[in-house]
Parts: structure tokens; C-alpha cells; sequence
């Protein structure tokens, strides 16, 4: 049994809008990573990937308001806690983020090594700056970046590289948990590969001890994580491993995406993706029961008459539909003809 | 049959050079092109490569060191600023950043008002108009009821690169260049947004143009596919040619960069780190 890194209970959380209106951005989320393991998180835009990976951290600034649940970062609960105590004594150490634009995430008036001297000056104000730079320099070499880009500039680098000199920093406080939020979206594919490479690395030299790995980008994901949720509208309506939610998905959304798949691989231009119609509901006022089922092709009216939670199967695997295994599999087997 | 169709846009030598002297760079280096009318074309390379710089000077947004472009059979020409409307009637642009190709000072309904102003809808009823609007933003999954009477900023970015693809629903263009399109939307509505793509390019015969560094758009849309490297063309072909039997080393490298599902993802082959870009 490993130890548990990171778990997440019923956390719920929302923004209050300038017009006193509540929106529930993520809603009744529960998650478990283990020790050197990857979570995956994916689901469209505006699904509350984001806000689940500030709630993560206890980041709760307004507009966000954290409403209930637990935070358990290794054995200590976190969220009670105030969030600017939060930023001081969790953020860095315990737990990391990567920003979605880590390229602007680098002050461009400040030498990368005065960013991250900023950075662990924050923490810890007693070191100097020699111990500082040779934390760097040896963080940075093991990371299989040139010592010499922390005299540089941000200007002077490239897009991979300022992505890489932020992962770099970010777990410069060898944090348990990292939370890498579209790390990869803005660049080429030979730079999303060296940035791929890099978190795989953090892992194994010891950085983190886990990783949540945020991204739209299914085959990424499939590469990158152990573990997959697929995200709705707040919610989580698929979990398993990453095998399991891309080649056997169970619910009709998660089955939606995965037939938007696009690869380089033979066969693709022959199979016509399958596009979700319709749009994501307003999370201002949710419909009731089923999020998913004004999209959904297989709705029946039950769907929306109550409220439908997680079916749990075996290790580890749950989904949230009222339809059972059996029946999804039927449903799918006849769409497919 | 390649000469039965009709060439649509062509270039040849066409060249870009930035700087002079010892910073000089050569963005675009004699590259020679012809998209056909109809076809869906996509340009693929690395950041860097100089597809940006090529979709400019196609646009004319920039003007060319060498070289000639050619519309239709005829030397471009958009000397004076009538003329280079009349150019920008049949080419429109999809860029890849919504978020800097809104004017913000401008509600969303002054955006797709334009375009069926642009295209002679000046003295359409009200009514008329508010109707296409609606139409446009429908065929691209937005509602216009929660987007009237809003600035762009207020929009997701993927709401933006949507609207984006409305506005050319509405203008029709013959050509459309879309640069680095889906970067900004997710995989679901990806599906959807190159979906009515192509049933616009189905509808009014339009020449799409992507420029990307998603191979497997690239290989999923077009027809012919140019792979870019350094500002020249290094290979071109048929989609299955180019991205299934690649020839050349940079082809191969770029596409074994990307995460597949089906096969093993090296990650051992990753370079150490790449200058500039």
C-alpha cells in the first residue's frame, strides 16, 4: 500500500459573481493520488479544470470561495486554512503549480536567478544568494537545463525553454504534489515533448513525489498519466485508469471525447470524429440530475428526475449515469452499427 | 489530375528577410507554392519556422523581399488601400491568438455587423441582420442571446476563436487562413469547429489554408500537406504520403514528436534543448 499524497473529499467550491450569484465551478469532487503516480484531468474548456486545481491548493482568493470539503496533503488537512496562510507555508512545499501561461509566469524586468531567488526568499528569507545559486545550478543541471539561463533574461529564451525554466522553479522546494495545468498547449510538439520529458524526470530524480497533470489533450494525457478523470461541467463523471477511459469508456461524454481523438496514425482519415452537439450548461443554475443529459444520446427521462451520483465498480473505476454497465454497453454497441 | 484544377493562390521565390546586416534572418526562403481552388492545404513546422511569417505576407499584412504571389493566375496587387480590400474580400484570416484579434473597444455584435456590412448587407433590415447573426454563431455551437450586448474579453478563449469562425461564415471568402485555428479550442469542439469548416468549404468552394503544428490535423483536414522547415518547404505531397510514409529526417522526427495512442511514445529521442524558436 502506498502512501497517499494527495486526497481530495466532497471538496465543493465556488465564485461569487459581482451580481451575488453563485457558480458552483467544481461540485462534489473527490480524488486520491497515490506516491509516484500521475492523475490525469481532462474534460472541455470552462469545465472547471482550472478551478480545481486552485481549489486544490487552497488557493481561495475572490472571486473563489471554498463551500465544503477536505484537502489532504499528505496527512494534513489544509482546508480550513486561510488562503494567504496557505501561500506561506503549503504553496512551494507542499504543493506546486505550473500556471496554464507559464510564459508570462516570468517577470521580464528580472534575471530568471532573481525570480527564483524572489521565490525562495519567500520561504526561507536566511539563505543568501550564493546558497541560493547553487541550488539552482545543480536543480537546474539535474533537470537537464544549461546552468547559463539563470543569467538570462525571459526575453532571450524560447517558449520550451521559459516553460521548462518555470517547471524548474516551481519545484526548486521539492513540493509532494505538482499541479501542471496545460503545461504543453502553446508549444510545437518537439518542445511539448521536452517539456513531457522533463515532468517525467521531476519524478524519478525525486522533485515530487506525484503528479496531477491537467490538459484538454487526450493522447497527451494517455501518455503522461496512470490515472484519467474526465471532468463535466464541475463534476467528475468518469475515473479509471488511462487504458481503461481511453479504449473503454464508459460514460457518454467521456465516449464523446474519445471519438475526438486526432492522431497521426493510419485509419484516422477513413473514421469521422464524433463531435458532442450542443453546449455545456450554465453552471449558474445546473440543470438538475443528469449535467450531461440535454447532450447525451442515450437520455431517457429518469435522467433528469433525480440526482444521479457515482456508480463505484471495482479498483477504482466509477462513473456518474444512471445507465448501468451493461446497459451503456448495449447502448454503444448498437450506436456503433 | 492536377491541371484540371484551377490554381487558386501561388507563389513563387517567395522570400521574407528581417534585419539587415548581422542580425539578419531569413523568415521565409524561396519557397514556390500552389493551392488549388477547393483544396484544404496545410503548412506544418515548428515554431519558428517561418509559417506565421508566410501566412502575413500571403494576407498581406507585411510585404515580400522577393518573390510574387499570384491570385487566381494574376500578380497580386494591393498597391493602394481600395485595391487591398478588394484582396481582403476573398482572403480572410483565422489567427491563432483570439485574444489580441478583437478590437476591445468593440461589442460583439459591432464584429459580426461588420462583416455583413462588408459583404453588402448595409441596408438589411434589423431584424434581418440580428437573424444572420444568430444563424452565424448557431453553425459555430455559440448562443447569440448570451453573447449580444457583450465585449470580447468576456468570452473563453475557445468562445472567441469561435466567434472568429462565425465572422467568416458570415464574409465567405474564397480563401480562408486559418493559423494555428484549434490551439486555442478544446478536442470536443475541435471536432465540431472542423466539421463546419469543411461543410463551409463543401458549400461555397472556399481554399482553406491551415497553418499548424498539429500533424494530426494536418493529416486529419487536408489534402495536401507542406511541411516547413527553417522558412523553406522541405516536403510536399498528398496527406497520406507526407504523413504516413514521410521521407525526409525532419518529417519523420516531427511526427514521431507526437503522442499516439496506438503506438509506443518514445520519449528517449528527445533533443536536449533547441536554440532559439
Amino acid at each position: 500500500m502506498s502512501n497517499v499524497m494527495l486526497e481530495v473529499k466532497d471538496l465543493t467550491t465556488k465564485y461569487i459573481t459581482r451580481f451575488q450569484e453563485d457558480i458552483y465551478a467544481v461540485d462534489h469532487v473527490s480524488l486520491k493520488v497515490e506516491e509516484g503516480k500521475t492523475l490525469g484531468i481532462s474534460g472541455e474548456s470552462g469545465c472547471g479544470k482550472s478551478t480545481l486545481a486552485l481549489s486544490l491548493m487552497g488557493y481561495y482568493f475572490p472571486p473563489l470561495h471554498y463551500t465544503c470539503g477536505e484537502i489532504i496533503i499528505d496527512g494534513c488537512n489544509i482546508s480550513g486554512m486561510d488562503p494567504d496562510d496557505v501561500r506561506k507555508s503549503i504553496l512551494g512545499t507542499e504543493i506546486s503549480y505550473i500556471p496554464q501561461s507559464a510564459m508570462n509566469a516570468l517577470n521580464p524586468t528580472q534575471k530568471v536567478i532573481h525570480f527564483i531567488e524572489d521565490v525562495i526568499q519567500a520561504h526561507d528569507p536566511y539563505q543568501t544568494k550564493e546558497e541560493i545559486y547553487e541550488l539552482a545550478r545543480g536543480c537546474f543541471e539535474s533537470l537537464g537545463l544549461p546552468a547559463s539561463v539563470l543569467q538570462q533574461y525571459p526575453v532571450e529564451l524560447s517558449g520550451g525553454m521559459k516553460q521548462r525554466t518555470v517547471i524548474a522553479t516551481s519545484v526548486i522546494l521539492f513540493p509532494k504534489v505538482l499541479i501542471a495545468d496545460e503545461p504543453s498547449s502553446a508549444l510545437d510538439v518537439t518542445s511539448q515533448k521536452m517539456v513531457i520529458k522533463m515532468l517525467k524526470n521531476l519524478m524519478e530524480n525525486g522533485f515530487i513525489k506525484s503528479l496531477i497533470f491537467i490538459t484538454h489533450e487526450l493522447p497527451l494525457l494517455y501518455n503522461v498519466a496512470d490515472d484519467i478523470m474526465v471532468m463535466y461541467a464541475g463534476q467528475i463523471v468518469e475515473k479509471g485508469t488511462a487504458k481503461e477511459v481511453v479504449f473503454d469508456p464508459l460514460h457518454p461524454y467521456a465516449k464523446g471525447l474519445m471519438g475526438s481523438i486526432i492522431v497521426p496514425e493510419e485509419g484516422l482519415r477513413e473514421c469521422k470524429l464524433t463531435a458532442i452537439p450542443g453546449v455545456p450548461p450554465n453552471l449558474k443554475n445546473p440543470p438538475f440530475g443528469c449535467r450531461f443529459a440535454e447532450r447525451c444520446r442515450y437520455a431517457r427521462p429518469e435522467c433528469t428526475a433525480f440526482s444521479v451520483g457515482m456508480r463505484d465498480l471495482e479498483r477504482g473505476r466509477a462513473y456518474r449515469c444512471i445507465l448501468s454497465e451493461k446497459e451503456l454497453r448495449d447502448a454503444y454497441r448498437r450506436g456503433g452499427q | 489530375m492536377p491541371d484540371k484544377r484551377k490554381v487558386c493562390l501561388s507563389g513563387s521565390g517567395l522570400t521574407k528577410v528581417f534585419g539587415f546586416g548581422r542580425q539578419k534572418t531569413v523568415a521565409v526562403d524561396h519557397v514556390d507554392f500552389s493551392f488549388y481552388e477547393g483544396e484544404v492545404v496545410s503548412i506544418v513546422g515548428e515554431s519558428g519556422s517561418g509559417k506565421t511569417t508566410l501566412a502575413k505576407m500571403l494576407l498581406g499584412l507585411i510585404g515580400t523581399t522577393e518573390g510574387e504571389v499570384y491570385f487566381q493566375g494574376k500578380k497580386r496587387d494591393i498597391s493602394t488601400q481600395k485595391k487591398r480590400l478588394e484582396y481582403w474580400r476573398n482572403i480572410q484570416a483565422i489567427f491563432q491568438d483570439p485574444f489580441s484579434s478583437y478590437n476591445i473597444f468593440h461589442k460583439i455584435d459591432a464584429v459580426l455587423l461588420d462583416c455583413i456590412n462588408m459583404r453588402g448587407g448595409r441596408k438589411l433590415p434589423h431584424a434581418k441582420k440580428a437573424e444572420m447573426m444568430a444563424h452565424a454563431c448557431s453553425f459555430v455551437n455559440l448562443k447569440f442571446e448570451e453573447l449580444t450586448n457583450k465585449y470580447p474579453f468576456e468570452l473563453s478563449g475557445g468562445q472567441q476563436q469561435r466567434l472568429m469562425i462565425a465572422r467568416i461564415f458570415l464574409l465567405k471568402p474564397k480563401i480562408l487562413l486559418a493559423d494555428e485555428p484549434t490551439s486555442m479550442i478544446d478536442a470536443c469542439s475541435r471536432a465540431t469547429i472542423l466539421d463546419m469548416l469543411m461543410q463551409l468549404r463543401d458549400e461555397i468552394g472556399m481554399t482553406i489554408i491551415f497553418i499548424t503544428h498539429d500533424i494530426g490535423l494536418a493529416y486529419y483536414v487536408s489534402d495536401s500537406v507542406y511541411i516547413m522547415e527553417r522558412g523553406r518547404f522541405v516536403e510536399h505531397g498528398s496527406a497520406d504520403d507526407v504523413i504516413l510514409r514521410p521521407k525526409g529526417a525532419y518529417t519523420k522526427r516531427l511526427i514521431d514528436d507526437v503522442p499516439k495512442i496506438y503506438e509506443e511514445w518514445d520519449l528517449s529521442t528527445v533533443l536536449p534543448y533547441k536554440h532559439g524558436g
